[in-house]
C-alpha cells in the first residue's frame, strides 16, 4: 500500500487538502482510493444529507465511523461500478451497512476418504498409496502406538521422568510424513515423534534419548520427547509452544531462493494457534511466499483448555483465508485423507512457491503429558468413544484389510516385533552412560568462552571435593 | 532496626519431588487443602498461594484470576476451586498466548481492576516480555501518571524442579529487575507466599511474583488462616494482629551475610547451619522483593558481618546478584574483609541430566562460606 501511495502523490494531497476543510474523517486513507472527481462533488454536496435509515438501525455508532460509512454510500450513489483500485485487485463499493458475519454460514467441511468402517468413500478423489508404502504406514503407525504404551510405562515405573505420547494422532504423524520427502525439512511442536519415526530415527534413538544417555543427540540436556536429528531434516524439538513456526517460514524461504524441490513444514497444535507466533508465521508465509506447510493437530485440547476457550473462530482452518493463505480441513484419523491432503499441499507449496495450511481434526486420545490427568477435566465418555470409534490405526487396518494387503498373522507379527524391539532398546537404553561432564560447557557457543572454562573447572574441584553430592551415572 | 529471629522455618515432608508440574495430583490431595484451609493447620505452598487468591477474590469484587489452564485448577493445582466459587467471568482459561494474557492484564487493571495473570511457567514469559518491558512497566511514566496498571500482577512458576531440564526450570528474575516500574517478588515458604501475594495483588504498581515451583508441595508450613500481607521491600520486622508474620532476616549471625530468595533459602539454610558447626555465625536475609530492593537491611548486615555471599539459580552473569554485590561495594567497601562471593547457576542454558552440577548447591555455598570467612 506504501508504494501504492508514492506512486499517487497527487491524489494523496488532494484529499489531505480535502481533509483538511472536513475535518471529520477517522482515516483519509480510506478515502483517498475513491475515483478522484467523484469523490470531490459528491462528497461536497453531499455530507449533510442524513440517512435515517442508516441512523435507525445503528444507535451507538461512534459519529466518525457514521460519517465515513454515509460518505461511501454516497460515493457509491454515484457509479454503482465504482472500486477501489489497489494492486492486490479491485475492491468493490457497496451501499449497503453490512458487516461480514463472524461465521460462515456453513462449517467449513472435513475433507475425507475412509469412513469409519475404512471403507473408502466411493466419490472420494485421493492420492493412491502402493501396497508397500501402505504396509509401511501401517506398521509404522503400530511401532508408534507399541512404543508409547511401553515408554509411558516406563515414566510411571520412573525409569524416565517424562513422557508425551501421540495417542489418537498416529494416522496425522505417519500420513503426513509418508506424503512427504526426507528433503523436505519438518519444525515440529512435540507430539509428532512418529514423523521422525517413519523418517528412519530407530527405536533405540528414541530411547536414547528419553533415557538421555549419552548417545542422545541432544546430550542429556533437553526433557525426554525433544528429538532432533540433522540427519533426518527434524530440527530439534523445544518445549516453546509455536515458536517453529515462524522459524518453518525462514527454512522454507531458504529452499526458496536455493530452487530446492522441497518444502518446510510445521506442525502446530489446536493450542499453539493462539500464539502470536502462528499469525506472524502465516502472515509471513503469505507475504515471503514461501513453501511452507502449516499442519495444525487441531486435537480438542490443549492441556485442560477446550477449543471453545482457545478460539471462536470455525476452527483453524478459515485464519488461512485472513493471511491470504491455501487452507484445508481434512480427518485426522483418515490416514488416506491426511496423505493425500498433505501431499497436494506439498506438490502446491513447491511448484506454486506458496505456503498452504492443513488443520486435521483429531482427538488427544491420551493425557496430555505423564504430567496430567484428563480425567480431571473432560468425560471419560468422551475420550472412549475418539478411542473406541474414531480409532486411526484400527480404521487403517480395516482398508488394508479390505484391500488384502494385511492380516490378523501380519497384525501379531508386526505388534510382536515391535514390542520386542522396543524393550530391547529401553534396556539397552538404561545401561548406557550419561553423557560426560564437559557437555556441560559445549555447545552453548561454537567453542567455551574464557568464563566457561573457568566455571568447568571449579566445578571440577567442586566434584572433587564432594563427589558424594553428584550423580556417579554421569561420568567425569 | 528490629533484627529478631524468624519464628519457625520451613518443614520439609517428604513426598514424590518428581511431579511437582502436574494435574495428576491424587484428588486426596485436594481434598486435604480444603481440609487443610478449614482448620487452619499447615499449609503447603500451592495451597497458601490459593488461600491468597481465594482471599483477594472475596475481598475485592474487582478482582480476576486468568491464564491458560487456570480454569480447572491450573496445572500446579494454585487456583483449585476459585472458578466454581467465583464463577467463569472472574476465575478463566485463557487462549495460550502470553502476550495477551499480560496485554489483557494491563487493559484490565488501567480500567481499576485487580488483574492476577498466571503464566504457566516462569520459561514462558518470554512471548509477554514486551508487554510487560515495554507496557506494565512504564503505563504510569509515560501517560505523566493519567494512567496506571498498578492492579496487575504476574504470577509464574520459576526454578529447578530436578527433571525439568530447559523449558520448565528457568529463574528469569533478573531480566525483569532491569525494567523500572514493576516489582520483582520471590516468596520462599508458604506463609510468605500468602502474605506476599496478597500485598502484590494490593499493590498499586505491576508486579510480578515467582512462585518456586519446586517447593509448592515440599514446603510446608503453619499459615495463618485470616487475611494479611507481607511488605514488599522491606526488612523491619512487622507484626500483624500478634502474629510475628516476617522478617526477611531469618538467621542471625555475626560473621557473614548471606543473601538469597525464593528456593534457594532452605539451601542456604542448609550451609548455615553446617558452617554454624564449624564455628562460624552466619546472618541469612531473604530479599523477598528483588525490585525495588532494600539495599539498608543488606548494608547493614553487612556492615556487622564484613562478609557477604549472594546465592541464586539463575545464571551467574547478569544475575541478580551481580547488582547486590556491587551496590554493597559501592557503600561498604571499607567495611569488608573479603570479596563478594556469588554462588549462581552455571552460565549455560539449565541442562536436565547436569542439574546437579548446575545448581548452586548446599556444599558449593559451605565451601565459599568459607573461603569468604578465611579470605
Ligand atoms: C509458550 C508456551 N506457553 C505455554 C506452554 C505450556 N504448554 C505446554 S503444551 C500446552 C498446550 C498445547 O496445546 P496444543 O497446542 O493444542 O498441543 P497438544 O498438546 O494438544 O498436542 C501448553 C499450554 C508452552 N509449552 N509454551
Ligand atoms: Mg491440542
Amino acid at each position: 500500500m506504501h508504494q501504492w501511495m508514492r506512486k499517487s502523490g497527487t491524489i494523496v494531497n488532494h484529499f489531505k487538502s480535502l481533509l483538511l476543510v472536513t475535518n471529520n474523517l477517522s482515516s483519509w486513507r480510506s478515502y483517498s482510493f475513491v475515483k478522484r472527481s467523484q469523490f470531490a462533488a459528491s462528497f461536497a454536496h453531499n455530507l449533510p444529507v442524513a440517512d435515517r435509515d442508516f441512523i435507525n438501525s445503528s444507535t451507538h455508532f461512534c459519529p466518525r465511523r457514521f460519517e465515513s460509512v454515509k460518505s461511501e454510500k454516497i460515493a457509491n450513489n454515484v457509479d454503482d461500478n465504482q472500486a477501489l483500485e489497489l494492486p492486490e485487485g479491485k475492491v468493490k463499493f457497496t451501499p449497503k451497512l453490512r458487516f461480514i458475519s463472524e461465521t460462515a454460514d456453513e462449517r467449513e467441511c472435513c475433507y475425507r476418504v475412509l469412513d469409519e468402517n475404512g471403507n473408502r468413500i466411493s466419490s472420494s478423489n485421493y492420492v493412491e498409496v502402493s501396497k508397500e508404502v501402505a504396509i509401511k504406514m501401517y506398521t509404522d503407525m503400530v511401532t508408534l502406538q507399541t512404543m508409547d504404551t511401553i515408554f509411558y510405562e516406563a515414566q510411571r515405573q520412573g525409569r524416565i521422568s517424562f513422557y508425551v505420547t501421540a495417542a489418537g494422532e498416529e494416522a496425522i504423524n505417519i500420513a503426513s510424513a509418508a506424503a512427504l520427502k526426507i528433503d523436505d525439512i519438518v519444525f515440529p511442536q512435540y507430539r509428532e515423534a512418529g514423523v521422525l519415526l517413519w523418517r528412519g530415527f530407530t527405536i533405540q534413538e528414541f530411547a536414547n534419548q528419553c533415557f538421555s544417555n549419552k548417545a542422545d543427540y541432544g546430550k542429556g540436556r533437553q526433557m525426554p520427547i525433544h528429538y532432533g536429528s540433522n540427519k533426518h531434516n527434524y530440527v530439534t524439538v523445544a518445549s516453546t509452544v509455536a515458536t517453529q513456526l515462524p522459524q518453518a517460514v525462514g527454512a522454507a524461504y531458504s529452499l526458496k531462493m536455493e530452487k530446492q524441490d522441497a518444502c518446510a513444514i510445521a506442525y502446530v497444535g489446536d493450542g499453539g494457534t493462539s500464539e502470536g507466533d502462528f499469525h506472524a508465521a502465516l502472515n509471513f508465509a503469505a507475504v515471503t511466499e514461501a513453501p511452507v506447510i502449516f499442519f495444525c493437530r487441531n486435537n480438542g485440547w490443549a492441556i485442560s483448555t477446550p477449543t471453545s476457550d482457545q478460539f471462536r473462530s470455525d476452527g483453524v482452518v478459515v485464519k488461512g483465508r485472513a493471511y491470504g493463505v491455501r487452507s484445508i480441513r481434512v480427518d485426522g484419523n483418515d490416514a488416506l485423507a491426511v496423505y493425500s491432503a498433505v501431499h497436494a499441499a506439498r506438490d502446491m507449496a513447491i511448484r506454486e512457491q506458496r505456503p498452504i495450511l492443513i488443520e486435521a481434526l483429531t482427538y488427544r486420545v491420551g493425557h496430555h503429558s505423564t504430567s496430567d490427568d484428563s480425567t480431571k477435566y473432560r468425560p471419560v465418555k468422551e475420550i472412549e468413544w475418539w478411542k473406541m470409534e474414531q480409532d486411526p490405526v484400527t480404521r487403517f487396518r480395516n482398508w488394508m484389510e479390505n484391500n488384502s494387503w494385511w492380516s490378523d498373522k501380519a497384525e501379531s507379527e508386526a505388534r510382536n516385533s515391535a514390542r520386542k524391539q522396543i524393550l530391547h532398546a529401553i534396556q539397552e537404553a538404561e545401561k548406557v552412560d550419561k553423557p560426560p561432564v564437559a557437555d556441560i560447557f559445549t555447545d552453548v557457543y561454537d567453542s567455551p568462552p574464557s568464563h566457561l572454562c573457568e566455571q568447568e573447572k571449579l566445578l571440577r574441584e567442586a566434584i572433587k571435593r564432594h563427589p558424594q553430592d553428584y550423580p556417579s551415572d554421569v561420568p567425569l | 532496626m528490629g533484627l529478631r529471629r524468624f519464628g519457625r522455618l520451613v518443614k520439609w515432608v517428604g513426598g514424590n519431588g518428581r511431579r511437582p508440574f502436574s494435574t495428576s495430583s491424587s484428588s486426596s490431595c485436594d481434598e486435604m487443602m480444603v481440609q487443610q484451609i478449614a482448620s487452619g493447620k499447615s499449609l503447603n505452598l500451592y495451597s497458601a498461594i490459593n488461600q491468597a487468591l481465594h482471599i483477594a477474590l472475596e475481598t475485592d469484587p474487582r478482582a480476576y484470576v486468568f491464564g491458560e489452564d487456570v480454569s480447572f485448577g491450573g496445572v500446579f493445582r494454585c487456583t483449585t476451586g476459585l472458578a466454581d466459587r467465583f464463577g467463569k467471568q472472574r476465575v478463566f482459561n485463557t487462549p495460550l498466548c502470553e502476550q495477551g494474557i499480560v496485554g489483557f492484564g494491563i487493559g484490565l487493571a488501567a480500567m481499576g481492576n485487580r488483574a492476577v495473570a498466571e503464566i504457566q511457567f516462569a520459561d514462558y514469559i518470554f512471548p509477554a516480555f514486551d508487554q510487560i518491558v515495554n507496557e506494565a512497566a512504564k503505563f504510569r511514566y509515560r501517560s505523566g501518571n493519567q494512567f496506571n496498571c498498578g492492579g496487575l500482577t504476574i504470577r509464574s512458576p520459576y526454578g529447578a524442579v530436578g527433571h525439568g531440564g530447559h523449558y520448565h526450570s528457568q529463574s528469569p528474575e533478573a531480566f525483569f529487575c532491569h525494567a523500572p516500574g514493576i516489582k520483582v517478588v520471590i516468596p520462599r515458604s508458604p506463609r510468605q507466599a500468602k502474605g506476599l501475594l496478597l500485598s502484590c495483588i494490593r499493590d498499586p504498581n505491576p508486579v510480578v511474583f515467582f512462585e518456586p515451583k519446586w517447593l509448592y508441595r515440599l514446603s510446608v508450613e503453619e499459615v495463618p488462616e485470616h487475611d494479611y500481607m507481607l511488605p514488599l521491600s522491606e526488612a523491619e520486622e512487622f507484626i500483624l494482629e500478634n502474629w510475628n508474620c516476617g522478617t526477611q532476616i531469618i538467621r542471625e549471625g555475626n560473621d557473614i551475610t548471606l543473601v538469597g530468595w525464593g528456593a534457594q533459602l532452605s539451601i542456604m539454610e542448609h550451609a548455615c547451619k553446617d558452617a554454624e558447626k564449624e564455628g562460624i555465625s552466619c546472618e541469612l536475609i531473604d530479599l523477598q522483593t528483588l525490585l525495588p530492593w532494600d539495599k539498608d537491611t543488606v548494608e547493614a548486615s553487612v556492615r556487622k558481618t564484613g562478609r557477604l555471599l549472594i546465592s541464586h539459580e539463575a545464571p551467574v552473569t547478569g544475575g541478580f546478584g551481580a547488582e547486590i554485590s556491587a551496590s554493597i561495594v559501592e557503600r561498604c567497601f571499607l567495611r569488608l574483609e573479603a570479596p563478594v562471593a556469588r554462588v549462581c547457576g552455571l552460565d549455560t542454558p539449565f541442562p536436565l541430566v547436569f542439574e546437579p552440577f548446575y545448581m548452586p548447591n548446599k556444599n558449593k555455598i559451605l565451601d565459599a562460606i568459607k573461603s569468604t570467612v578465611n579470605y
